[in-house]
């Protein structure tokens, strides 16, 4: 259980986050979305102490993060896979941290196995290795205390579709025995699969949050034309309410969200004469649109604005 | 959150028993209740910290080097007449003079300049807790150095004499050689402060020798030249006076004035500087 609320920071008048509420279950797998800079890892470094808030709390468990005695046994956390000293052999690290946590040695042998982490690559330094392994080991070190809370930021990057699929089981399981999960993302797909329950956030407020199913719940029709105006006009006819996502410059071809069945579309769409180049359920489209859009102010990138 | 009734009589007819309370399971709700991170064993662990990089390892090796290379280089090199004790012991110090304080200072600068604070400061997030057991590590890391010092210079006298068939000179006393390891004590503090106020181990580094070979000579410079700074300098300069423990044999104002050095120059920037780690943001 993972509970945060007003939790608010301000560098002078810059605000990064803004009072921000939400609770992540045990047993359930919490999705942290949002852009680059939306005010994600700032939220997580303020849940484990390593920032102050200006105001608002977090708690762990029901206890402030810097009030738990050992916090690694209670809080796995991985924030950076890179903050780690580049001088230090993999094994070398684990075998720190568990000595921080007061475990015996063993458990750093099985926490390699675990992240699948060959003695050869856990007697090389970290500096030579890649990010996917830096993961794999910021992983080993989250997990080396038997947690029942794991907070991670970012833990997907840098892995490849196979250590991507490796983590959701992992991060899965976790939850399934009754684990609370909070990891972040910038990427909606990547955190879709495999998250219970989605807090999303944008300019350091919380933009939408609930359970994966109500967020991407089936809302409309998505289609996409090079002759977007006729579309529009032959919807307006008929009395059918659409969103217009807006056209892709370089191929012209606008894309609506339209409140109506797939049939429905389609039938006005072909009595207008008009080809189709995609026309599909807008599952999820609702949250992909509002987090394109959060994305857009953030990154100012014209096409999709 | 549980509570154990203990009043229940032992008629029960259930098999529970309430003196199995640590089983640990590995699924992960079932933790056993774990208990504070003692100091010990933070030191130990800040300890291994300082000598399990290659970097942290060839600077103790480097220090335990020159230890031994300049016992040599004295036997060899220093003229028979003037082998003593006090010899041996300073030429030995000088290399761990330089060496020890830089394994002090990088001792925290990693943290911030390899960023590995992200997990040290997360896994104990009472950075001052963190930053007392680097301390005492750092003080232990001294000792040693001094327990090893003390016996080498003994042996390097030995060889020294017998080789150039002299008998041994034993100029130190208990009290020459206490002055001698707060000497180096101090010098090992003043590299765990510039650490601690600077957090970037090249900046930290460059403050050191700045302090430890710059400033000093330049003070020298100055005062030869001012009269008035030539008076001033016990009472400003600290390597001046930290330096002068290394001859020994201090009075009352002597000590006065290592405590106003010490205090400006050691105690008021080491506070500022765990003030700054305890307020400061870990990135």
């Amino acid at each position: 259980m993972l509970t945060v609320e007003r939790l608010t920071k301000r560098y002078g008048s810059a605000v990064a986050v803004d009072d921000i509420t939400f609770t992540a279950r045990p047993g359930r797998v919490t999705g942290f979305l949002g852009p680059n800079g939306a005010g994600k890892s700032t939220t997580m470094r303020m849940m484990v102490g390593l920032t102050k808030p200006t105001a608002g709390t977090a708690t762990v468990l029901g206890r402030r993060f810097t009030d738990l005695p050992n916090p690694g046994r209670e809080v796995g956390v991985l924030l950076d896979a890179s903050a780690q000293h580049a001088g230090r052999t993999g094994r070398e690290v684990l075998t720190l941290a568990a000595q921080t946590m007061g475990l015996p040695g063993s458990r750093v042998q099985e926490m390699l196995a675990r992240v699948s982490l060959t003695d050869t690559e856990a007697r090389r330094r970290v500096r030579d290795y890649s990010l996917g392994m830096r993961q794999r080991l910021g992983i080993a070190t989250a997990l080396i205390g038997d947690p029942q809370v794991l907070i991670l930021d970012e833990p997907a990057n840098g892995l490849d579709p196979a250590g991507i699929r490796w983590m959701r089981d992992l991060l899965r399981g976790h939850a399934d025995r009754g684990g609370t999960v909070l990891l972040s993302s910038h990427l909606l797909h990547e955190i879709e699969v495999i998250a219970d329950d989605l807090v999303v956030i944008g300019h350091g407020r919380i933009a939408a949050q609930g359970t994966k199913a109500d967020l991407l719940a089936t809302t409309g029709t998505l289609v996409q034309t090079r002759n977007g105006k006729a579309l529009a006009e032959a919807l307006a006819a008929v009395g059918t309410s659409y969103t217009d996502h807006g056209v892709r410059s370089a191929a012209g071809i606008t894309t609506l969200r339209v409140d109506a069945d797939p049939e429905h579309v389609g039938q006005h769409a072909a009595r207008a004469g008009l080809a189709l180049l995609d026309l599909r359920p807008a599952e999820g489209a609702g949250l992909e649109e509002m987090f394109l859009e959060i994305t857009a102010q953030t990154q100012r990138e014209g096409d999709v604005a | 959150m549980t509570t154990t009734v203990q009043s229940e009589p032992a008629a029960s007819t259930t098999a529970s028993t309430t003196t199995s309370t640590s089983t640990p399971t590995p699924t992960p709700t079932a933790a056993s209740a774990p208990t504070r991170i003692p100091v010990r064993r933070l030191v130990a662990v800040e300890l291994r910290k300082s000598f399990d990089t290659r970097s942290g390892f060839w600077l103790l090796v480097g220090t335990g080097l020159a230890a031994v290379a300049a016992t040599v280089l004295v036997i060899a090199f220093a003229p028979a007449d003037q082998l003593s004790y006090g010899t041996f012991t300073l030429a030995i110090g000088k290399p761990m003079s330089i060496l020890l304080p830089l394994i002090a200072l990088l001792s925290v600068t990693a943290e911030w300049t390899q960023r590995s604070g992200l997990t040290t400061f997360t896994l104990v997030p009472h950075r001052g807790r963190v930053i007392v057991a680097k301390g005492i590590a750092m003080l232990l890391v001294g000792v040693v150095a001094m327990v090893l010092a003390f016996p080498l210079g003994a042996i390097g006298n030995l060889a020294g004499t017998t080789i150039h068939g002299v008998d041994p000179v034993w100029d130190q006393t208990a009290a020459d050689l206490a002055y001698y390891a707060l000497a180096n004590t101090l010098l090992v503090a003043v590299g765990f402060m510039l650490g601690v106020l600077v957090r970037a181990s090249a900046g930290a580094i460059v403050a050191y020798f700045v302090y430890a070979f710059v400033a000093p000579t330049l003070l020298t410079l100055l005062a030869m030249g001012q009269d008035w700074f030539r008076k001033a300098q016990p009472w400003v300069d600290p390597t001046y006076s930290q330096g002068a423990l290394f001859h020994g044999g201090f009075g009352a104002q002597q000590w006065t004035q290592l405590a106003v050095t010490s205090a400006a120059w050691l105690v008021a920037p080491l506070v500022v500087g765990v003030v700054t780690v305890l307020r400061s943001e870990v990135k």
